[in-house]
């Protein structure tokens, strides 16, 4: 074993109930200041049928009950600060505290969208400033920062892509898309207008350039790529991707999910690139939340700079700035106001931190620490593809399945063990993968101590794989039967229905 | 760097662990004429006092003390202090997407109130777990519409925030989808004439908003029968969340055709600061028939093998992880935390502050409509009753009298130009339970 440092499974939980369950008629956690304008009886102003009954069900709490409350669902959750979150492709980095603290300022924090620019100077530079660093990032010459999050920036991209071809002659048919990507990539651009055609991979887990160059023709609009690619193995024939859709009128579009492998060390634009979206809360930092706010701005190619969705962010020869909206080749709107903000000031305040040796340093041990878990646990698991591998890994259950211990049983026992499951059971292209991405920000320690415990559960599949296929044994529920759920749906709390 | 725990010595010893000499081995898989050979030109590295102080200066530049009329879709309302605090325990927002229901306990039941309250806002059957904001949310509803009906004429208020009209442009236009627009009274509501001349068979649904973008409230039920009438699907957006909380919801009504189908909306009222216009809190709320062609995340209520009660995220055979090119929508991420503030925030105010808020909007905004119709030469415009919003045609030109407002400090509102030339110099002021009396009176002082 390589590590002295044994996680133990122990979980502090206390049951609570339902918010709507708790509290009692009269109670109060929010007083608002004396009315300071003369009082009206609201139904001689709004006809009553306009007007609304009780809330029924809205329970009534004291401050107290609400933060017990919600302190307590807290301890519910995993979570970054706790320990290693290796999920593949999701890039959970720990998020530093300086981020929160300069989002919340109230100059930013309380800014209306709608304040003229001569009143919202700060913001409008912290965007410029943002746009500026994800540019030369990702070796782009524009940066819209508007979209919300990486999907939603893979819709712009695409629909900018569209708006290209047709001003080109005609919006073409279809988008190419390898059969390792992430399900938002078809799902994008078939919302966009485009029929999606699956790429496969080769023997090596990257794209079949021969194939690619069989299926190419003018119909095909664009690609749509993920370098790294999901496997964690860097596409080496990109530059011959691009150069043969590119001869053909056809523009490539780049995943950005996995940008934390090659901060410093090698840039889309520098490969071909026409747009990529930027994950802010993966790569920079910016907080999961429990499942959002992301952020996904779009870095772009010059040729497709004019579509870029209004306004954007511009100065005066004076050094003022100020929202553009005279972009008439722009593919419109996306999102009110301009992108999410709030994400936007931490990302920058990331970047100001690392500088350009920091982020070159982040990529290089994200990568190391990927490879590190790799070859520790490359004998114990099946390692279906041999390339080079970046900052992820991907693995499989091959040898666990003899057993009947399938992906989900590994991570559900690793919750046991302390630590979050990695991503289960995609890409698609490997049968019961594991992919894990441990990044930058764990420690040699962290990682033993994870390595540990994927190597303890690989025994224990040997045997005993019943606790295996049992676990996890200590959480606060166990496995929720996912078909009756789904097959009932009870999606909200009713007064009239029992609890459980 | 300060966020990367593993020293040069540990590196070392990592790379000697897995046979190889130096970092840029790992790196053999990318091609040498790709390779950047040189540092990013970009700042930094700046230290933490360094952070503080630049950023601190960057939020100084902005007029965060001034007094604001300033709304049109994003409002400032008070936010209790422990939505902050909670929001800020680790637990919550360093957390990842709640896939592993075991260990997302937390997250999952949050969202599960956050729909549940949602759901007792707006009086339909059921709500997602939330989207990226209240425009996208609404091109999302046209979107779900089109699929539950297969129609392709959307009869659009001309009432509806114009950006998110310019959103559904936007997310529409590829789809072979039809918007036509259905202009609005003096009265400051959609024309139901036209509306009624406008609507056939061949209507797909009809979106309106309420409050609407003048700040006036529809009769949204009256709009639901009529797009029933003719098999239209009815969609309700609603910008101004806070107005639920004494206005009669879409979806409640004693006969069932007078409900809407969709509710769409943005909540960022509810608890969410306005941060420059994002990150907000879409939602989207619709009757149980309609549930599987809802756009984006649900969480649903089962049980684990020993009957215990838990949470986990359902019917996610819609969603593009699973369904990939067929999906209802390509959204993959939710506003979580935003839905978290909102949960908390409906927690801590309570149906009693909830209601007393909604009336100081309603009060504090009367008078000042009052007081600009009786202490100056404007002409505040459309007379339906109205939330927190209304609309002021100014008798000389925008610019110079707003400048002087702004020379002491207040911010009138918007111009309404950009988005509606015919009405001239009109602005779109927005008065909450957070304006003080003598705010408004200022205001009123320097327009007269």
């Amino acid at each position: 074993m390589t590590s002295s440092h044994q996680r133990t499974g122990t979980h502090f939980l206390l049951s609570e109930r339902l918010v709507f369950e708790e509290g009692s008629a009269g109670r109060r956690g929010f007083d608002l200041p004396a009315l300071d304008v003369p009082y009206q009886d609201i139904s001689q102003l709004i006809e009553s049928s306009l007007l609304r009954n009780e809330i029924a069900g809205m329970p009534e709490l004291s401050e107290v009950d609400v933060v017990r409350h919600f302190t307590r669902l807290s301890t519910w959750n995993y979570h970054i600060d706790l320990g290693l979150y290796p999920l593949g492709s999701c890039t959970m980095k720990y998020n530093p505290k300086i981020n929160e603290r300069i989002a919340r300022l109230e100059g930013f924090a309380a800014a209306h969208p709608y304040m003229p620019a001569e009143l919202i100077q700060g913001a409008l530079e912290v965007q410029k400033m943002l746009e500026v660093c994800l540019a030369e990032i990702s070796g782009m010459d524009a940066v819209s920062l508007q979209p919300a999050a990486g999907a939603h920036g893979e819709l712009t991209g695409i629909l900018m892509i569209r708006a290209y071809q047709e001003s080109q002659s005609n919006p073409r048919k279809k988008i190419l898309i390898p059969d390792s990507a992430h399900g938002t990539n078809p799902a994008s651009a078939t919302i966009s207008g485009y029929v999606v055609e699956n790429i496969p991979s080769n023997k090596r887990g990257t794209v079949d350039l021969d194939y690619l160059r069989n299926v190419i023709n003018e119909d095909v609009a664009a690609i749509m790529i993920t370098n790294p690619n999901t496997l964690g193995i860097f596409e080496d024939q990109i530059a011959e991707i691009t150069e043969l859709l590119h001869s053909h009128g056809a523009l490539v579009y780049m995943d950005g999910a996995n940008l934390n492998a090659m901060l410093g060390i090698t840039r889309p634009g520098d490969f071909g690139i026409d747009v990529l979206h930027i994950n802010l809360h993966k790569t920079f930092t910016t907080p999961h939340g429990g499942g959002g706010p992301g952020s996904g701005p779009i870095a772009v190619k010059k040729i497709l700079e004019p579509f870029m969705p209004y306004p954007t962010v511009a100065r005066k020869a004076d050094g003022t700035y100020f929202f553009d909206y005279e972009r008439p080749q722009s593919i419109g709107k996306i999102k009110a106001y301009n992108g999410q903000f709030g994400m936007h000031v931490r990302a920058l305040c990331y970047i100001l931190a690392n500088g350009p040796e920091g982020l070159k340093e982040v990529s290089e041990v994200a990568v190391l620490n990927a490879n590190y878990i790799r070859a520790k646990l490359k004998e114990a698991y099946a390692l279906p593809y041999d390339s080079p591998t970046l900052h992820e890994v991907v693995l499989s259950d091959r040898i666990q399945t003899r057993k009947g211990v399938h992906v989900g049983d590994i991570g559900k026992r690793l919750m046991d063990y302390g630590f979050h499951p990695p991503t289960v059971s995609f890409p698609l292209i490997v049968p019961g993968a594991v992919m894990i991405e441990p990044t930058e920000t764990e420690s040699k320690q962290e990682l033993d101590a994870f390595i540990d415990a994927m190597l303890a559960i690989a025994k224990e599949a040997d045997e005993n794989p019943e606790l295996v296929k049992t676990a996890p044994h200590t959480t606060r529920v166990g496995r929720i039967d996912e078909a009756a759920a789904a097959r009932r749906p009870v999606l909200r709390w009713r007064p009239d229905v029992t609890p459980l | 760097m300060r966020y990367i725990p593993n020293s040069l010595v540990d590196r070392q010893s990592m790379l000697a662990e897995i046979g190889l000499d130096s970092i840029e081995q790992l790196f053999s898989g990318i091609p040498e004429k790709l390779g950047l050979r040189r540092l990013l030109n970009i700042p930094g590295a700046l230290t933490e006092p360094e952070l503080v102080d630049y950023f601190r200066q960057r939020a100084a530049q902005n007029a965060a003390d001034c007094t604001s009329f300033l709304g049109a879709g994003v409002y400032r309302h008070y936010i209790p202090i422990i939505i902050d605090a909670l929001i800020s325990r680790s637990e919550f927002y360093t957390a990842y997407t709640p896939y592993q229901a075991e260990i997302a306990q937390g997250t999952l039941q949050a969202i599960f109130e956050f729909q549940t309250y949602i759901t007792q806002l707006t009086g339909m059957e059921v709500s997602n777990a939330s989207l990226y904001d209240g425009s996208t949310g609404l091109a999302e509803a046209v979107l779900m519409a089109h699929r539950i009906n297969k129609k392709d004429r959307f009869l659009v208020a001309k009432t509806v925030h114009p950006e998110y009209r310019a959103v559904i442009n936007t997310y529409t236009k590829n789809l072979g989808i039809h918007i036509e627009l259905i202009d609005y009274t003096a009265d400051g509501r959609i024309d139901l004439k036209k509306l009624a001349s406008a609507i056939g068979t061949d209507a797909a649904a009809v979106v309106i908003q309420s409050p609407n973008f003048f700040g006036t409230i529809e009769k949204t039920h009256d709009i639901s029968e009529l797009a029933h009438k003719f098999g239209a699907l009815s969609i309700v957006n609603i910008s101004e969340a806070m107005s639920l909380g004494i206005l009669k919801p879409p979806g409640e009504d004693t006969l069932e055709t007078r409900m809407a189908d969709i509710v769409a909306g943005e909540a960022q009222s509810l608890g969410v600061p306005m941060s420059f216009g994002g990150p907000h809190l879409g939602f989207l709320a619709t009757r149980e028939r309609f549930v599987r062609q809802m756009p984006g995340r649900l969480v649903g209520m089962g049980m684990d093998h020993s009957g215990r009660r838990g949470f986990v995220l359902t019917l996610s055979t819609r969603e593009q992880h699973i369904r990939r090119e067929k999906a209802t929508s390509n959204i993959c991420t939710n506003q979580s935390l935003c839905a978290l503030m909102a949960t908390i925030y409906l927690a801590i105010i309570g149906p009693k502050a909830f209601r007393e808020i909604c009336e100081q909007n309603i009060l504090k905004t009367k008078y000042a409509v009052q007081q600009i119709q009786t202490q100056t030469k404007h002409r505040v415009l459309f007379p339906a009753p109205r939330f927190n919003e209304f609309v002021v045609e100014l008798v000389d030109d925008y610019r110079p009298r707003v400048e002087r407002l702004m020379k002491n400090n207040i911010v009138p509102g918007i111009s309404l130009s950009r988005f509606y030339p015919e009405l001239g110099n009109a602005i779109l002021l927005c008065v909450t339970e957070i304006t003080r009396k003598e705010q408004i009176d200022k205001l009123v002082e320097g327009l007269a």
